[in-house]
């Protein structure tokens, strides 16, 4: 794809002899050749760039006026709201951003589930796409606690007590990982430590995560294999447009929570002081570990909970080869499709009991919830590719377009 | 399939409205309007001035304030009194300060930059003199409730002479409508003309728990003001750029057909 570019300028050619930073810049930006019939849903991509760098810009300057101190920690966030330049909009900005971060992750793997994304020749894309969530998911969590409010220190006190369900080791892990023999300031700078150094590897991965997707191409909402130059447009400037428009549109609704309800994604709690002496009367997570939270919570046993609520995500990992159907789209899956919107709801109503207290038909609702989750993956997804009769697939992807135009021409003549 | 979407739709909304007032253990609290309320809304100077006339003559014989500093209450988008007038109030606390150079620490009156002076040396003194429940600090407290300016403002109100029968208190316990389980450490203050007002404004309870309420929601949030203004300016410059960008992309995908 980058073979037919030509540096231009003097000094292009120049370091571009010494380091193809120009040839594999422009071939991966500017030529890559990209399936023509990609939709919004593929805008996520851009967009979850977009929202990495700037938690990321936002972090680093909240970290140059933040104070990882249990005594001065508290203050020192409400020393960035008042006195720091802009501080209230770093700080906004990275606290909403981190919200908008995983609503546009949920979306992107939504969007690679339905269809079918995660399918040989793609398998690697994914599996580090899962590793990449799994980072976010840490990161999210230690940055929760950095602000050393009641949610944040409770939250760490609920969290990190999961590892004391390790059998033999549990308590010995739990210490070492606070530092201490309770949740206190030695937790605070080593979360602070980590939560900085954690977006860097999630960067890493990013990368690693678009040069495994550069290799096979872009899937697209057919799901079937593109021929090059007929089926595909340059990534610019096609896809550079279309894919800052969903940006700016995304950025919308961002600017509308910092700017207009900048605390409506986190809990009132967190704003009153860590205390270690008074426990809130109910701790929750945020928003975005629910569905996770209401898993660890189905399970009637510690350990068992955790092991679920990990597998949860691990087994994501795994789906490539859980899923037995060859056809990728779930446009041509009349069966798997109808199962794909279940397991979407299941989450979501996961996520709405992960903020219920965990009695009576909640827990019911919970334990069934967490079950159709496991079972969709281990028996759903496999059983389903022996089943389904899938609709018939295109043989390009001009033909669905070609024959969308035709009708309409059709229906014009009629006209 | 279209079924499906609706319940999904409905089941996403349901999650955001379901955290508010849990069980019964709470009223809802009363919605008066805000001037701060709103994509667009300010506060009131006078209010402000007011609310601060409150909080230092009723509220801060027992809460602090330990997040604000008197130069505070000179900035732009809070109650915005003149320099000279907020030295002047400042003057009337007395904060320590040194060691001077004779090793000895001695009290001074406060100045701008002092932080509000606490009613109590330490939380511990904060708690012996109230029967054992710390008056919270009052900073950040319209961010740290559920409800926030309206459940204080309900709160403050919530009081009733008469105890509904059924329910018991204990010593240094009250009755309060809006408070968890009905029941608050805290005893009523707000009273008709328990302040009289400098701008000759008539010191109802109604307006002194509004005006109070008011100053809390600004000392909880400083930068509303500001936050607002600029939001309204970002939000209007990304809807021009995204049509620009709608247009350009049309454009841009003219010749291909997809």
């Amino acid at each position: 794809m980058s073979d037919d570019y030509q540096p231009q300028s003097a000094v292009a050619k120049w370091i571009d002899k010494r380091l193809p930073i120009v040839t594999l810049f422009s071939g991966h930006l500017m030529q890559f050749p990209t399936p023509k019939n990609l939709n919004y849903w593929w805008t996520f991509g851009g967009i979850l760039t977009f929202c990495l760098i700037t938690q990321i810009i936002t972090g680093l300057v909240l970290a140059m006026h933040y104070i990882a101190d249990a005594n001065l920690a508290f203050a020192s966030v409400e020393h960035i709201m008042r006195d720091v330049n802009y501080g209230w909009l770093l700080r906004y900005i990275h606290a909403t951003g981190a919200s908008m971060f995983f609503i546009a992750v949920y979306l992107h793997m939504a969007r690679s589930l339905f269809y079918g994304s995660y399918k040989e020749p793609r398998e690697l894309i994914w599996i580090i796409g899962v590793f990449i969530f799994l980072l976010m998911v840490a990161t999210a969590f230690m940055g929760y606690v950095l602000p050393w409010g009641q949610m944040s220190f409770w939250g760490a006190t609920v969290i990190t007590n999961l590892f004391s369900a390790v059998p033999f080791f549990g308590e010995a892990i739990t210490n070492w990982l606070w530092g201490d023999y309770s949740v206190s300031g030695a937790l605070l700078t080593r979360f602070f430590t980590l939560h900085y150094l954690m977006p860097f590897l999630i960067f890493g991965l990013v990368i690693l995560h678009i040069w495994a997707l550069h290799v096979p191409g872009n899937n697209n909402p057919e799901g079937i294999d593109v021929v090059k130059g007929q089926d595909t447009v340059p990534f610019h400037p096609h896809y550079v447009v279309k894919d800052v428009l969903a940006l700016v549109v995304f950025m919308i609704i961002f600017a509308g929570f910092v700017f207009f309800s900048p605390n409506i994604l986190g809990h009132s709690d967190n704003y009153i002081q860590a205390n270690p002496l008074q426990t809130p009367e109910h701790i929750v997570p945020e928003w975005y570990f629910l569905p996770f939270y209401a898993i660890l919570r189905a399970i009637p046993d510690k350990l068992g909970g955790v092991i679920a609520m990990v597998s949860a995500i691990a087994i994501l990992a795994f789906i490539p080869w859980l899923d037995s159907s060859k056809v990728r789209s779930c446009k041509y899956r009349p069966l798997y499709r109808q199962f794909y919107w279940i397991l979407i709801i299941d989450f979501i109503v996961l996520g709405y009991l992960g903020a219920q207290p965990a009695t009576g038909i909640y827990l019911i609702l919970g334990r069934l919830a967490t079950l159709y989750y496991f079972l969709h993956f281990i028996l759903v997804m496999p059983l389903i590719g022996y089943i389904e009769k899938p609709k018939p697939l295109p043989k390009s992807i001009s033909e669905p377009v070609l024959s969308k135009e035709e009708q309409l021409a059709k229906s014009g003549q009629m006209a | 399939m279209l079924k499906i979407k609706n319940i999904f739709l409905s089941l996403l909304l349901s999650i955001f409205t379901s955290f508010a007032f849990a069980a019964g253990e709470m009223h809802e609290p009363m919605h008066p309007d805000w001037s701060f309320q709103g994509p667009l809304g300010k506060f009131e100077r006078a209010e402000l001035q007011r609310g601060y006339q409150v909080y230092t003559e009723v509220c801060s014989s027992c809460h602090s304030m330990d997040l604000l500093s008197y130069r505070n209450l000179i900035q732009e988008g809070g109650p915005e009194f003149s320099e000279k007038q907020v030295k002047a109030m400042a003057a009337m606390f007395e904060v320590e300060a040194g060691p001077d150079a004779d090793g000895e620490m001695f009290m001074r009156p406060a100045i701008l930059s002092d932080k509000f002076v606490s009613p109590w040396k330490n939380e511990q003194e904060g708690r012996i003199s109230n029967g054992g429940a710390y008056p919270p600090d009052l900073s950040v407290m319209v961010k740290a409730r559920p409800g926030g300016a309206d459940y204080l403002y309900s709160l403050l109100l919530g009081y009733e002479d008469e105890t509904p029968e059924g329910i018991t208190l204990d010593d240094g316990v009250y009755y309060n409508i809006y408070a968890k389980n009905q029941k608050i450490a805290m005893p009523q203050v707000i009273y008709e003309d328990g302040v009289e007002y400098t701008d000759g404004t008539a010191a109802t309870e109604v307006q002194m728990a509004r005006d109070v309420t008011a100053f809390l929601a600004w000392s909880a949030e400083p930068k509303l003001e500001e936050r607002k203004r600029i939001g309204f300016k970002v939000i209007i410059y990304l809807i021009i750029l995204s049509f620009l960008l709608y247009f350009t992309n049309k454009r841009i995908w003219k010749d291909t057909s997809h």
